[in-house]
């Protein structure tokens, strides 16, 4: 064919929807892309399918109810965002908080994340054509999950954290059933690594594909297993301990080459670390109280509060302002799924639709969580 | 680098800034908007400051005043500070775009521009986020009211 042939094929940009109801986008979100046959030019994601304004609602609410509102945003990491705001109002209200919560605070945080690295990989596997691996995932969820329930009685909306502690003191059968699963997924991650991660398949799909640099994963106010895969140090736990996470010692999943397999293999990573902090203090909770009593009604002194945690998707960070009532005056959560979509555009362009779907997958987006 | 370390830099730049480290764990720096672009890139082109991480912008209504707080931190140093800025225009709020130095800014904005109402000068795509562009009002206003969808107790 020569040249005045092929010009004759007029290239043409053209918009198509991806979603709201498109099994990528993990939820209603809804991308509008505009394509050059199958070469992606731009993606604007467009929001606010489930948006129910929780700040709004925060303003309205006393700061028990409050801490309730917060399962439904990230509801993968709900223990680790119901502990972000108890925080926040523990450390305004200057509450000594016992050790023992401390330590199953962090235990159960870290137990969500390896629930959330769970579904996300099997999910993930998913988008990118292995459908076994979510089944996998969901196997080994479902034993957190159980312990959820044991201990709490519930298994995705946890409800476990109250302002001054925990709702109910850990079950008796916690311990042995938390060792059991440590055991358990040992041998379970090289299984996904046999499974998945050395794949050929799998792997054409994700080198060099969706690639961020470290400059621009800042920037953009990337966080979590995201940024780190850009080779950003940027963990919450590590730069600003909370809990009991200053008396362990982990390593920070880090990788530098930014694309979207070093984003999946930090998570991978992240798994063997959290398994490795729950060692660490399942067999040292120490006894005392689960709770301290607080008031029945909680006045914040006046004043500005922030306080950041690091969730499984990123940092999660929560801002009050207080006047000194009961109600706080403005409440913002800095979700970190927000800052993640916002640098989809960035790593989509000029790749194909199937690339994109790929990255989206290695950012872990939950949408309830950007559409507060 | 200690606030009191912080603050003597940053007020050798704008001599008209407040500081105050009352009610908060962070120093607080309130500019006025003409200074607010002015302020911001020389807090992240400054070596010593290095402000490259801005982790949170904030619409705020204050009651007479709107505003905006952003959350900066230094992946280098690691010092955290707030910048906040104030604008009594409740007609027609409008402040400058920071989208220019901190890519992130560009969605948050555009969140405090639906809920709040807030223009930004020169950004790249101002237009409504999580709501309809039908919508009338904005809703995290103090005075906003909305009879059929919002329960007030």
């Amino acid at each position: 064919m020569d040249t005045t042939t092929v010009n004759n094929f007029k290239s043409e940009e053209y918009f198509i929807n991806m979603g709201p109801q498109h099994p990528a986008t993990h939820g209603v979100l809804r991308l509008l892309l505009t394509i050059d046959g199958e070469i992606i030019k731009k993606v604007e994601p467009d929001l606010g399918y489930i948006h129910r304004s929780i700040e709004k609602m925060c303003e309205r609410d006393s700061y028990q109810q409050i801490v309730h509102l917060t399962d439904r945003m990230d509801y993968l990491s709900s223990h680790i965002n119901n502990e972000a705001v108890c925080l926040t109002i523990e450390n305004a209200l200057q509450l000594e908080i016992p050790e023992r919560v401390k330590v199953i605070r962090t235990i159960i945080g870290e137990l969500t994340r390896i629930a959330s690295h769970c579904l996300w990989w099997g999910v993930m596997g998913m988008d990118v054509g292995a459908l076994t691996t979510y089944f996998y995932g969901f196997r080994d969820r479902e034993m957190i999950n159980d312990i959820f329930e044991e201990t709490c009685g519930a298994r995705l909306t946890m409800n476990y954290n109250i302002p001054g502690g925990l709702m109910f003191d850990i079950h008796p059968n916690f311990v042995k059933r938390t060792k059991e699963f440590v055991a358990h997924f040992k041998t379970k991650i090289p299984e996904y690594n046999r499974l998945l991660t050395g794949n050929v398949i799998f792997q054409k799909r994700m080198k060099g594909v969706g690639i961020l640099t470290k400059e621009d994963a800042i920037s953009f106010g990337a966080s979590g297993p995201v940024a780190r895969g850009s080779g950003y140090s940027c963990d919450v736990r590590k730069h600003h301990p909370y809990s009991a996470l200053d008396k362990v010692t982990f390593k920070e999943a880090l990788k530098t080459e930014g694309d979207s397999l070093s984003r999946y293999e930090v998570r991978i990573q992240e798994m063997w670390e959290s398994l490795s902090i729950i060692e660490q203090l399942i067999d040292n909770i120490p006894e005392g109280e689960h709770k301290v009593a607080t008031k029945a009604v909680i006045k914040l002194p006046k004043g500005e509060f922030y306080q950041k945690v690091e969730t499984a998707r990123g940092e999660l960070g929560v801002f009050i302002n207080s006047k000194g009532t009961k109600n706080p005056y403005r409440l913002k959560f800095r979700s970190p799924g927000f800052s993640n979509l916002s640098l989809l555009n960035h790593i989509a362009v000029g790749g194909k639709i199937g690339d994109l779907v790929a990255s989206m997958a290695t950012l872990d987006l939950v949408i309830p969580d950007i559409d507060r | 680098m200690t606030n009191e370390a912080l603050q003597n830099i940053i007020s050798s730049w704008i001599p008209e800034l407040e500081f105050t480290q009352e009610d908060s764990q962070f120093l607080n720096i309130t500019v006025k908007p003409e200074q607010l672009h002015q302020l911001m890139s020389q807090l992240k082109s400054n070596s010593e400051t290095n402000f490259d991480y801005l982790f949170c912008v904030t619409g705020m209504d204050w009651g007479k005043e709107l505003g905006v707080i952003y959350h900066l931190e230094s992946t280098t140093h690691r010092h955290i500070i707030v910048v906040k800025v104030k604008t009594e225009d409740k007609e027609n709020p409008t402040l400058d775009t920071v989208s220019n130095i901190w890519r992130t800014a560009e969605f948050h904005e555009r969140e405090v521009f639906d809920f709040f109402g807030i223009k930004f000068n020169n950004h790249p795509n101002l237009k409504r986020l999580f709501l309809t562009n039908e919508w009338d009002g904005f809703p995290l206003r103090k005075d906003y009211v909305d009879e059929t969808n919002m329960i007030i107790k």
